[in-house]
């Protein structure tokens, strides 16, 4: 499937910033199932330059300062890419879990498995994730079964709730509270893995939405998204959605991915001045072409 | 009490424990080599000399005030620092063997962090487990990939050492991002060459200098892109536990003392803040912890950092020392991997060993340390952890079980380590000497010439013979260390910093800086108008009780009240008692508002973040008004909170005089002077206000108000009479002669503010400035004397001096926090 991406995040400052410093996750990754044609970046103020560097994790990232003085920062990204879905063997069939856990910390070539395995700082591995996660990941279970299993169990206890959590809420009072959104889900489901022992990423991209038949679809609707991979020896990185419960296809686009959300945070930022601010983020997944 | 006849000699009496390595005694009792030229002088100058000397290095600590701060609750707690008289001694030959093992030490472990922000090929040769990498909350991924401006990836490297019994060294730690403790040992040094400078020159001391020197230029060479490199000095503030030593070493080392907030990245460049603009660093010594140096790429809940620092880093626009990421080879895991290490990377052996460590990581360590619990030491196997070390012997089986069960759980977050013996050394402890646990902490910095050691270190001690807790925190003690030199070589000499670095640290003041010492200057005036408005009212209380005093005491009384410094119940009759009493709590009372004691603390805070650009004088003065300030009685006579007050005006003279003759006249001498101006006017058209309003025909409060501001000599000499409203006001408010007068200040406001660093067009002090200085021409203030527009005047003279204060801040001084989002 072809996309258009627009990525279009607007900071509207109390009073004005003087200096400001902001590093981007923002331009997609190519993957084996993902081919990124063209990638736009604009800003607002204009800046000099923007530099790419290439993350510990592979992903690109952009930095750089605006020390014109504003109060409103806009910054979009355009891009233009191919998506195709991945082929998973019948869950039966794959290896029992226990395999991944073994190999991991083993494991230094293929996915790199062992940079996913221990606690990140907003993903701490602890007794209450390995006890939910046990109920799916049952001794000798085809890894896929368990983790298909897992992603199902969180869809059914977890209600989505954007007003429940902020993007600072730890994940055990989203867990307790059973209600969050993606970022929380994608976070409690990498917990329950690492407590396992088993290694898991954040990935940060986004998801096309369709509009109910007969609707037309809103321009802005679509917002980014945030799911889990897991890794297992033969099957490498498996992606997982549990706010939609299943194995992302051609709707998912990838931004890229980290231990958890702070690794690949779409805009961060720090400003001299400024105080308080607002915030508007629009996304478009548009398709294209045949 | 009755006293021992103490033995004539200390070293004679000193009785080392058994079993343990002794510093200063063999197994035989005798002393030790490298102590044959300090034993017989120490024997020879016998107790009550040691005692003096140790009062003498007491004094000098005070004055120099080396402090540690202790947090507890929240609260800051400023320490003296603790240094035992008698300093550590190690002999040439042994000391060149440590040098050795430490230099190879630090070449290790630069090659190892060189490899972690790298290939990571350790990783891939199975060398490091990469649990070492991956869960080590030292290694900063977004480090990885950059290769230090300057090339190394240590530059000063911290070593804690001790003795096993055997007399072989031992390391303990490393302390690889921002090691304390090189200031400290300098200032030791410092202090022990004042009071045994023949024991330090007869022992042959090999000097501290040369090492300064070298890492001065190695630093320097760190920025090969410019020959004069801007060189600053990275706090995280005045609150800071080691403090004293960064801005001691900020002057010794003749760079500017910056905060986080100082400092700002353009363009991937570091420019530092100053009053004048921007001014590009090229190299950041920095004491902030590596996850708090830069709030948009690290912690982004930081407020120390510099945002952007890291990416300026990777561009290789600044060097820092020690580049960020460090902190990656702190981690104790890691001594269990040194040896293979050292033989991989170096083709050498790990000449000092470490203790033993065993990381349950692996299954095989894993299983020795759960066996040997009881002997071991379980620490965590990273840095950042709350968990304390668990001394395995002195545990309760139940808590030796649920500890086997935390490592079984989560292995890889634990070693465990050989309990190793601390050697023992003399500490001079009530007149006698005893033996202390020692921990030597080495540095290793790089220079031109490569990486040197200082020849010396930070010998730290616990604070009783028992205590195995080595620590500053924990109430321990240090000594100064001498290294026996074998060529005789004999400088105990500190280096003055050079030309140069004077230079710089008189070009770029952080605007901070500058914003700082106009307050101190608003401050230490505020101190003295109080301390002058409350003798007038002291001396009349402590006097005789005349006629003429009573009847000044009440016109200082209402005047006091009506300036709102007094609770309106003072404008009647109140007991001599209950004003006394009231005047205390205006003293010394640290919850009163405006109270003298409450200012000196606002002080004690502004000259601690001053502490790089005052001076020695300055700063014992400075000391000293605080210090005989806390030690004065609370309560008591008039007369003695007299004395009090006379002695804090005289050290407030002291620090005006000290500024007067001995600071540069730049532009941070400008905002101490204009800080000083400002709030001297303002005070004295208060009290001239209040004066006139209270007594408008001058008959009991003019004397008072001549006091106040110093000018009845003055008054008396050309007047010959009681003082009289008009002529008393026009030495006060007109007389440009007069150092106390409103002329003056404004005179000399008028002066500074043209020298201020403009920003182009026409800067807005002065425009108000000349504005203000019109108005009260106009004023015409004899014909109006004491009448209601004579009023308004001086007190909208007043706001506008303080509007020109406002005016200043917030054309030099706004500089709000970086916040992240």
């Amino acid at each position: 499937m072809r996309y258009k991406v627009i990525h279009r995040t607007e900071y509207e400052y109390r009073s004005g910033v003087s200096v400001s410093q902001h590093m981007l996750h923002l331009r997609p990754r190519t993957t084996e199932r993902q081919r990124v044609d063209a990638f736009h970046l604009a800003v607002e103020p204009a800046i000099g330059t923007s530099n790419i560097h290439e993350d510990f994790h592979g992903n690109l990232v952009d930095i750089f300062s605006i020390d014109t003085p504003h109060k409103t920062l806009i910054v979009t990204s355009t891009s233009h890419l191919e998506v195709s879905s991945p082929t998973w063997p019948d869950p039966a069939s794959t290896p029992a879990w226990e395999s991944a856990r073994d190999g991991a910390p083993s494991e230094l070539a293929d996915g790199r498995p062992i940079e996913f395995l221990y606690d990140s700082v907003k993903v701490a591995q602890s007794a209450t994730f390995r006890d939910y996660a046990l109920k799916s990941f049952t001794p000798a279970r085809p890894f896929l079964a368990a983790l298909l299993d897992l992603v199902n169990r969180m869809y059914r206890d977890f209600r989505f709730d954007p007003k429940a959590t902020n993007t600072t809420t730890p994940i055990e009072e989203a867990f307790t509270k059973k209600r969050g959104v993606c970022q929380d889900f994608a976070h409690i489901g990498i917990a329950c893995l690492r407590s396992l022992g088993l290694p898991a990423r954040y990935v940060s991209g986004y998801l096309e939405t369709v509009p109910p038949p007969g609707k037309v679809r809103l321009a802005g609707a679509d917002a980014s998204h945030a799911w889990l991979s897991a890794w297992c020896p033969g099957l490498g990185w498996v992606d997982a959605d549990p706010t939609n419960n299943l194995l992302p296809g051609d709707r998912h686009v990838t931004i890229g991915w980290g231990r958890d959300f702070g690794d690949v945070s779409p805009i961060r930022g720090v400003a001299v001045g400024g105080g308080d601010h607002t915030l508007k983020v629009g996304v478009d997944v548009l398709r294209e072409g045949g | 009490m009755s006293a021992q006849p103490a033995p004539p000699d200390p070293a004679a009496d000193y009785q080392p424990p058994p079993a343990v390595f002794d510093e200063f005694k063999d197994a035989g009792g005798r002393i030790r080599e490298p102590w044959d030229a300090l034993a017989p002088s120490l024997i020879a100058v016998g107790r009550d000399a040691i005692r003096d000397r140790r009062e003498g290095a007491r004094q000098l600590l005070k004055e120099h005030g080396v402090t540690y701060n202790i947090y507890a609750d929240g609260q800051s707690d400023e320490r003296p620092w603790n240094l035992d008289i008698l300093p550590l001694v190690l002999g040439a030959n042994e000391w060149s063997r440590l040098r050795a093992g430490l230099e190879q030490r630090t070449r290790l472990l630069d090659l190892v962090l060189r490899d972690l922000y790298g290939p990571q090929r350790l990783v891939r040769d199975k060398l490091i487990p990469p649990a070492l990498v991956h869960a080590n909350p030292g290694f900063l991924r977004p480090c990885h990939g950059i290769v230090p401006a300057g090339g190394y990836f240590l530059t000063m490297h911290a070593v804690d050492l001790t003795r096993a019994p055997n007399g072989d060294w031992w390391v303990l730690a490393d302390r690889t991002q921002a090691p304390s403790g090189v200031g400290y040992a300098l200032e030791n040094r410092n202090v022990i060459s004042r009071v045994l400078p023949d024991e330090l020159r007869d022992s042959h001391t090999q000097a501290l200098a040369p090492f300064f020197g070298g890492r001065k230029a190695g630093l320097r060479a760190l920025a090969p892109w410019t020959n004069t490199p801007t060189i600053v000095f990275l706090t995280a503030g005045p609150l800071t536990e080691t403090y004293f030593e960064h801005a001691y070493l900020a002057r010794h080392l003749g760079f500017p003392l910056v905060e986080g907030g100082d400092l700002s990245v353009r363009n991937r460049q570091v420019f530092l803040k100053t009053l004048e603009g921007l001014q590009r660093v090229d190299v950041i010594v920095r004491r902030v912890d590596d996850t708090f140096c830069d709030p948009l790429e690290l912690r982004a809940e930081s407020y120390l950092g510099v945002p952007g620092l890291v990416d300026a880093a990777r561009a290789g626009n600044v060097a820092i020392s020690n580049p960020l990421g460090s902190g990656a080879v702190e981690a104790p895991a890691l001594l269990a991997f040194l040896p293979a290490l050292a033989r991989h990377m170096l083709n050498e052996s790990l000449m000092i060993p470490n203790a033993a460590t065993w990381w349950c990581g692996q299954e095989t360590e894993r299983e020795y340390t759960l066996a040997h619990l009881r002997q071991l030491v379980v620490k965590s196997a990273f840095l950042g952890s709350d968990d304390p070390p668990h001394f395995g012997e002195s545990m309760s089986q139940t808590a030796l079980d649920q500890l086997a069960k935390r490592i079984r759980q989560r292995p890889h977050q634990f070693v465990g380590q050989q309990r190793v013996a601390l050697s023992t050394v003399p500490v001079w402890n009530k007149d006698r000497l005893e033996p202390h646990p020692l921990i030597l902490r080495c540095f290793i910095s790089n220079t031109p010439e490569g990486y040197r050691v200082m020849p010396g270190g930070l010998a730290r001690v616990s604070g009783t013979p028992e205590s195995p807790v080595v620590t500053s925190r924990h109430g321990g003690g240090s000594k100064d260390t001498w290294v026996v030199s074998t060529n005789g070589t004999i400088d105990a000499a500190l280096i003055a910093p050079d030309e140069e670095s004077h230079q710089q640290i008189h070009g770029g003041a952080p605007s901070r800086s500058a914003e700082n010492l106009f307050w101190l200057g608003r401050n230490m005036e505020r101190l003295e108008d109080k301390a002058r408005l409350l003798r007038t009212a002291l001396s009349r209380l402590a006097g005789e009780g005349t006629p003429t005093e009573e009847q000044e005491l009440l016109s200082v009384k209402r005047a006091l009240v009506e300036m709102e410094r007094l609770p309106p119940v003072f404008q009647g009759r109140v007991s001599r008692v209950r004003f006394l009493a009231t005047l205390e709590e205006y003293i010394f009372n640290p919850e009163t508002v405006g109270s003298a004691i409450r200012l000196m603390n606002q002080i004690r805070f502004l000259t601690a973040s001053l502490r790089d650009r005052l001076s020695g004088d300055t700063w014992r003065i400075l000391n000293q008004l605080q210090t005989e300030f806390r030690d004065a009685p609370k309560q008591g006579q008039a007369a003695g909170h007299l004395r009090t007050l006379h002695k804090l005006i005289y050290n407030l003279a002291a620090f005006n005089g000290m500024e007067m003759e001995n600071m540069t006249r730049g532009t941070s001498w400008r905002f101490l002077e204009l800080g000083r101006r400002i709030e001297r006017g303002c005070n004295l058209l208060d009290m001239i206000r209040a004066v006139v309003a209270v007594d408008p025909t001058g008959s009991s409060s003019l004397v008072p108000l001549l006091e106040y501001s110093d000018s009845i000599m003055t008054y008396r000499r050309r007047h010959f009479a009681r003082p009289h409203l008009p002529t008393t006001l026009d030495l006060l408010l007109l007389d440009a002669t007069n150092p106390r007068s409103l002329a003056f200040q404004l005179h000399a406001i008028g002066e500074h503010l043209p020298h201020l660093p403009a920003a182009g067009g026409h800067p807005p002090e002065q425009e108000h400035f000349a504005q203000l200085v019109r108005v009260l021409e106009s004023a015409e203030l004899q014909q109006t004397e004491g009448g209601i527009p004579f009023l308004r005047v001086l007190t909208s003279t007043g706001r506008e001096l303080r509007i020109l204060s406002d005016i200043l801040t917030e054309r030099f001084f706004s500089h709000v926090v970086p916040r992240a989002n």
